[in-house]
């Protein structure tokens, strides 16, 4: 009787140390709070109504339904978690970079979660120094440039706004391109390869505080706005230029 | 033919007939200035230059017209530039040789005086040309041709003169779809969610009907016209890569991770958003675009590389006026 009791009491005394110790199994709990309203139960995915809400969900936004999990591995639990992009708070919303409420354990319990579900994709590891930053701009400018600007400022396309990279680590930029979050395109590794990733995540990196030579940049959203900073400020500043020459000369 | 030629030679007769004093009429007063002196070798002068001038200004709009000659732009310059330059000389001769001068001795007076105010008009009115008729026929020639080679450049507002290649592409049946390397695709190497630019093989990438959009869209997905239902194979789907609005490339596309809430997949023009459905045989959803984007038939080969099963359902490139209303050759 002794004997059971202590056995009894260790097991209860242990049971949350190893629970927290086995981050799928701490995971696993989080999962039930945060995504299973719509990513349903063992990550199966939904396309109907889901079975609870979540913290940021409210009564009237329960009709919830998202993509099955199995598969898709550490790289986007990582990515869609780091950056804020999941839990959604409307369904049906374009996720954006928003403050993450999770700390680091709890990230690391939920990617470990999902990776669990089936096999997927690991965390990539780009090594921007291994790239070229010649190739990464051609890249970039072929493959990207198009929705999200020469140097990463982000713009848009037709429901949808491609965010602006400068927020994002080469890490999360690694994992975007194999997922293609939202309405972006996926690439693979035939064709984007590892190496021409890193050359990419490079350029990005570089792109954050680029080199510029002409002096204000004006948030480098292109040639447009450039021109209407010529038309409407160097213009006007010059036709001022001009008047006041034009008095002084009048009053020689 | 023959009575041609008479009002020719009449007509040229008349130009240069000499003509004699008349006697004063019944209105006419004493000239101020007197006649001009004939001065036949600087009468020729100007009007061969004004003709020099109208003739450079017709060699510009042939210019203009023939597109492909090389140093287009300099023989451009070079004749607009000639037939300002002759028609300068030619009024500068009329005005130092041809038009009589007669200086008036005594300062103006600041007041009025009708009468040499009368007196100024008449030496101006006297002041006249000899074989004005002629000199202003060359004048007008040269102003006619000088204005009509300032405005031929209007026709650059939209393609007007070489429209042929307008409707030649290079897509036959069993073209070859290449990448940028010139390495032809495989229907394995489409992959969904992505989308890849192939042109035609052996072409010139820079012509407009050579490049195209390609996409593989996901089972079930395709929901092509009856016309246009053979064109997809293996659900990849080609399209011109040329915006039929402006003629832009179309460098977006929207890939949809998880359709049920999320726009579904489109092409888009960097432009002016125009968004094309992939899915439907590249009808306009949004933006400015006119019509849909041209649709190429695809087969795959039995070694699984991609290839074009006859020429484009539609005229490729931006629509200008009635331009692209006939299909493209075949």
């Amino acid at each position: 009787m002794k004997r059971a009791f202590l056995i009894t009491a260790l097991a209860v005394l242990c049971f949350p140390l190893a629970a927290a110790a086995d981050p799928v199994q701490q995971g696993y709990h989080l999962y039930g709070r945060y995504c299973i309203s719509c990513h349903a139960a063992g990550g199966k995915g939904s396309a109907g109504r889901p079975v609870g809400a979540g913290r940021l969900r409210t009564q009237g936004q329960d009709t919830g339904i998202g993509p099955s999990l199995i598969g898709v591995g550490a790289l986007a639990a990582d990515f869609y978690l780091r950056t804020g992009y999941m839990p959604l708070p409307h369904v049906g919303m374009q996720p954006r970079r928003r403050h993450v409420f999770l700390t680091e354990g709890e990230i690391k319990a939920l990617t470990a979660y999902v990776a669990s579900l089936g096999p997927g994709p690991a965390l990539p590891r780009p090594r921007p120094e291994r790239g070229t930053l010649t190739h990464g701009y051609h890249l970039f400018t072929e493959r990207c440039a198009g929705c999200h600007q020469v140097v990463a400022e982000g713009g848009y396309v037709t429901g949808a706004l491609p965010p602006p990279l400068e927020n994002a680590t080469p890490t999360q930029v690694a994992e975007a391109v194999r997922i293609g979050p939202y309405v972006m395109p996926t690439f693979s590794k035939k064709d984007i390869s590892d190496r021409e990733l890193d050359s990419i995540v490079r350029y990005v990196e570089y792109a954050k505080h680029p080199d510029d030579r002409g002096g204000w940049a004006i948030g480098h959203i292109g040639p447009i706005p450039e021109g209407f900073v010529t038309w409407f400020i160097g213009m006007t500043a010059l036709v001022a230029v001009c008047v006041v020459i034009g008095k002084r000369l009048q009053r020689g | 033919m023959g009575r041609a030629k008479d009002a020719l030679i009449s007509g040229i007769v008349l130009l240069l007939r000499r003509r004699k004093p008349r006697p004063l009429g019944p209105g006419e007063r004493e000239r101020v200035v007197p006649p001009a002196p004939d001065n036949p070798g600087w009468e020729l002068t100007a009007v061969l230059l004004l003709l020099a001038g109208a003739a450079c200004a017709i060699a510009f709009v042939v210019v203009y017209v023939l597109d492909r000659l090389p140093a287009h732009t300099q023989l451009l310059g070079l004749s607009l530039g000639l037939s300002l330059l002759f028609i300068a000389a030619a009024l500068i001769v009329t005005a130092h040789r041809l038009i009589v001068t007669e200086e008036l001795e005594d300062d103006y007076p600041v007041l009025e005086h009708p009468e040499e105010q009368e007196l100024i008009v008449q030496v101006v009115e006297d002041s006249g040309l000899t074989r004005r008729r002629l000199l202003k026929l060359a004048l007008l020639t040269a102003g006619g041709a000088l204005t009509a080679a300032v405005l031929t450049p209007i026709a650059s507002l939209g393609p007007a003169v070489d429209l042929v290649r307008f409707y030649a592409t290079p897509w036959r049946r069993g073209t070859r779809l290449v990448d940028e390397h010139g390495k032809p695709y495989k229907a394995s190497d489409i992959e969904e969610d992505n989308f890849y630019t192939a042109f035609a093989e052996g072409s010139d990438k820079e012509a407009l009907p050579s490049s195209l959009v390609l996409v593989r869209l996901p089972k079930g997905s395709l929901k092509l016209p009856r016309e246009l239902a053979h064109y997809a194979a293996e659900g990849i789907v080609a399209y011109s890569k040329i915006c039929t609005h402006a003629g832009c490339a179309i460098s977006l596309y929207r890939a949809p991770l998880f359709q049920p809430d999320e726009p579904t997949p489109a092409l888009v023009c960097p432009c002016h958003y125009s968004t094309f459905n992939p899915a439907d045989g590249g009808t306009v959803t949004f933006g400015p675009a006119g019509r849909k984007l041209p649709m190429l038939p695809l087969l795959v080969a039995p070694n699984g590389e991609l290839r074009a099963g006859g020429n484009f359902d539609q005229p490729v490139g931006p629509s200008w006026w009635g331009v692209r209303e006939r299909k493209p050759r075949t």
